[in-house]
């Protein structure tokens, strides 16, 4: 039987990595993330897991400890927000293209500056094109059971590739929520034990890690990494499919929400789908044909699943909680036009960038966005395709 | 696994570049970007032993008597080392 419990987001991924009980955790404390590092530190002090915790000095640190810890076999986790990530930059490429399965549990927060300690997108936007598997989470329950189902996927023979679940910073790390949790041994025997097959500190096989590549192989090694992130996706599906055996809660690249008519369509990550649902609800006792589709699984980006979920929309708009600052659309919405042209799918489609420096975006919000989303569709008149959700003009 | 060069193909070449082999430097020439390059006096060398043992790849051979030869540049990174710890001015940097 699972267990049922109330916990933050921050705490539900703390327990999570005491489940997982990894060999080695390399952290440094930034908002809204903290507590992550924190909790875990409290379960090693007690005893309660058998992990290495490394205090370091910064998260270029933390990323370099998760890197050597990777390299010479061991299990490494971290976790992390904002200019925190920022500060790993250089080594988040090169823990990808190492091709280390590290596991972080990213807190999405907004990158100062100004200075922010607040909810947006900004710190994973700037890694989506790092190498990383990166996970969503609308809420803490989501944000457990994606750090539950990330070594297996991470460490598979055919990816081998670091992965990132995201969560909201304070709306999901420091909101308690109900959650069910999967008893120690159920999650110890679905991790599994974590065996490479090249590892440095085996001593019947002397190897290098990161040696010189030139022009003349750097370009097939990234192509076996862009290879490794297509095999994620089926490998994603597979995991996923273990995990729905064991749990019965059901995962996917995304989540469509109300979407088997759906006419005007939202597409967004994280906590906001919760908000979304909530509106969309509302809508559909009003008889409007509104839906949802939550992105779970940003990288790899399921380019043609997307595309096939949305083409019976009317009008889709899509949700960034980071400004790409491109003078175009944010990141998200350029990911899904793209899947949409790439199949010959041709639907009116709007980028709102909403919810920057943790600034709220209600019910009331996601009413707007349908409204214009049912204007578009009644006019015919599509209007400035680029637009802010929630910000002051005028 | 070594054995590759700019016409091997994708399938062929390990993960991140890994060498899996160790001791696999011989089969490249790495030293081609030397700026400095050591010039073996042989009337001055003793046979001491002392460069050999200091340098930090594979660039000074040693024969069978113990003995070593003349540079091997296809590995000397020209870092002088050899030369600064020869007694005997039997290596120079030019």
């Amino acid at each position: 039987m699972s267990i049922r419990e109330r916990l933050s987001g921050n705490e539900a991924a703390a327990t999570a990595m005491k489940q997982i009980n990894p060999d080695v955790v390399a952290a440094f404390p930034i908002t809204p993330s903290t507590e992550i590092p924190q909790y875990f530190s409290t379960f090693v002090s007690n005893g309660q897991v058998d992990t290495e915790f490394v205090a370091v000095e910064s998260e270029h640190s933390a990323m370099s400890a998760c890197i050597g810890a990777e390299a010479a076999g061991a299990r490494a986790m971290t976790a992390t927000s904002a200019n925190g990530l920022s500060l790993m930059w250089e080594m988040i490429y090169i823990a990808s293209s190492l091709r280390l399965p590290i596991v972080m549990s990213l807190v999405n927060r907004a990158v100062s500056g100004p200075l922010n300690i607040h909810n947006d997108h900004s710190d994973a936007m700037g890694v989506r094109d790092a190498g990383w598997i990166m996970l969503f989470s609308e809420n803490n329950q989501e944000a457990y059971d994606n750090l539950v189902m990330a070594h297996r996927i991470a460490e598979h023979k055919d990816v081998l590739l670091p992965l990132m679940v995201c969560q909201d910073g304070f709306i999901t790390s420091h909101s308690i929520e109900n959650i069910e949790l999967i008893e120690d041994d159920r999650v110890k025997e679905f991790v599994g034990r974590y065996q490479p097959e090249h590892y440095l500190l085996n001593d019947q096989e002397p190897i290098a890690i990161g040696p010189l590549d030139l022009q003349a192989f750097l370009f097939e090694h990234k192509k076996q990494q862009a290879d490794a992130m297509r095999n994620a996706k089926r490998v994603i599906l597979e995991v996923a499919e273990d995990f729905e055996r064991m749990t019965g809660r059901k995962y996917g690249f995304f989540e469509e929400y109300r979407m088997e008519d759906a006419e005007f369509v939202i597409v967004c990550m994280n906590s906001t789908a919760g908000t979304a649902k909530a509106e969309i609800d509302k809508l559909r006792e009003e008889g409007i044909l509104a839906g949802l589709v939550k992105v779970r699984c940003f990288r790899p980006f399921p380019a043609d699943e997307i595309a096939e979920a949305l083409k019976n929309a009317k009008t889709i708009a899509v949700l960034d909680k980071s400004d790409s600052l491109n003078g175009a659309g944010g990141a998200l919405f350029e990911d899904v036009v793209s899947a949409m042209y790439t199949k010959n799918y041709h639907v009116p489609t709007v980028s709102y960038v909403y919810g920057i420096g943790g600034r709220d975006t209600t019910t009331t919000d996601i009413r707007k966005v349908f409204n214009d989303l049912i204007w578009i569709k009644d006019t015919g008149e599509f209007g400035y395709p680029y637009r802010y959700l929630g910000v002051r003009e005028g | 696994m070594s054995e590759i060069n700019n016409n091997t193909p994708i399938h062929e070449l390990t993960i991140a570049g890994n060498i899996y082999t160790a001791g696999n430097a011989k089969n490249f020439k790495t030293g081609d970007w030397r700026s400095e390059t050591p010039k073996y006096i042989p009337e001055n060398c003793t046979q001491c032993g002392l460069c050999f043992n200091v340098c930090p790849d594979n660039a000074i051979p040693v024969n069978g008597e113990l003995n070593r030869e003349n540079f091997n540049l296809d590995s000397c990174k020209g870092c002088g080392v050899c030369a600064k710890v020869c007694p005997f001015k039997a290596i120079i940097m030019e």
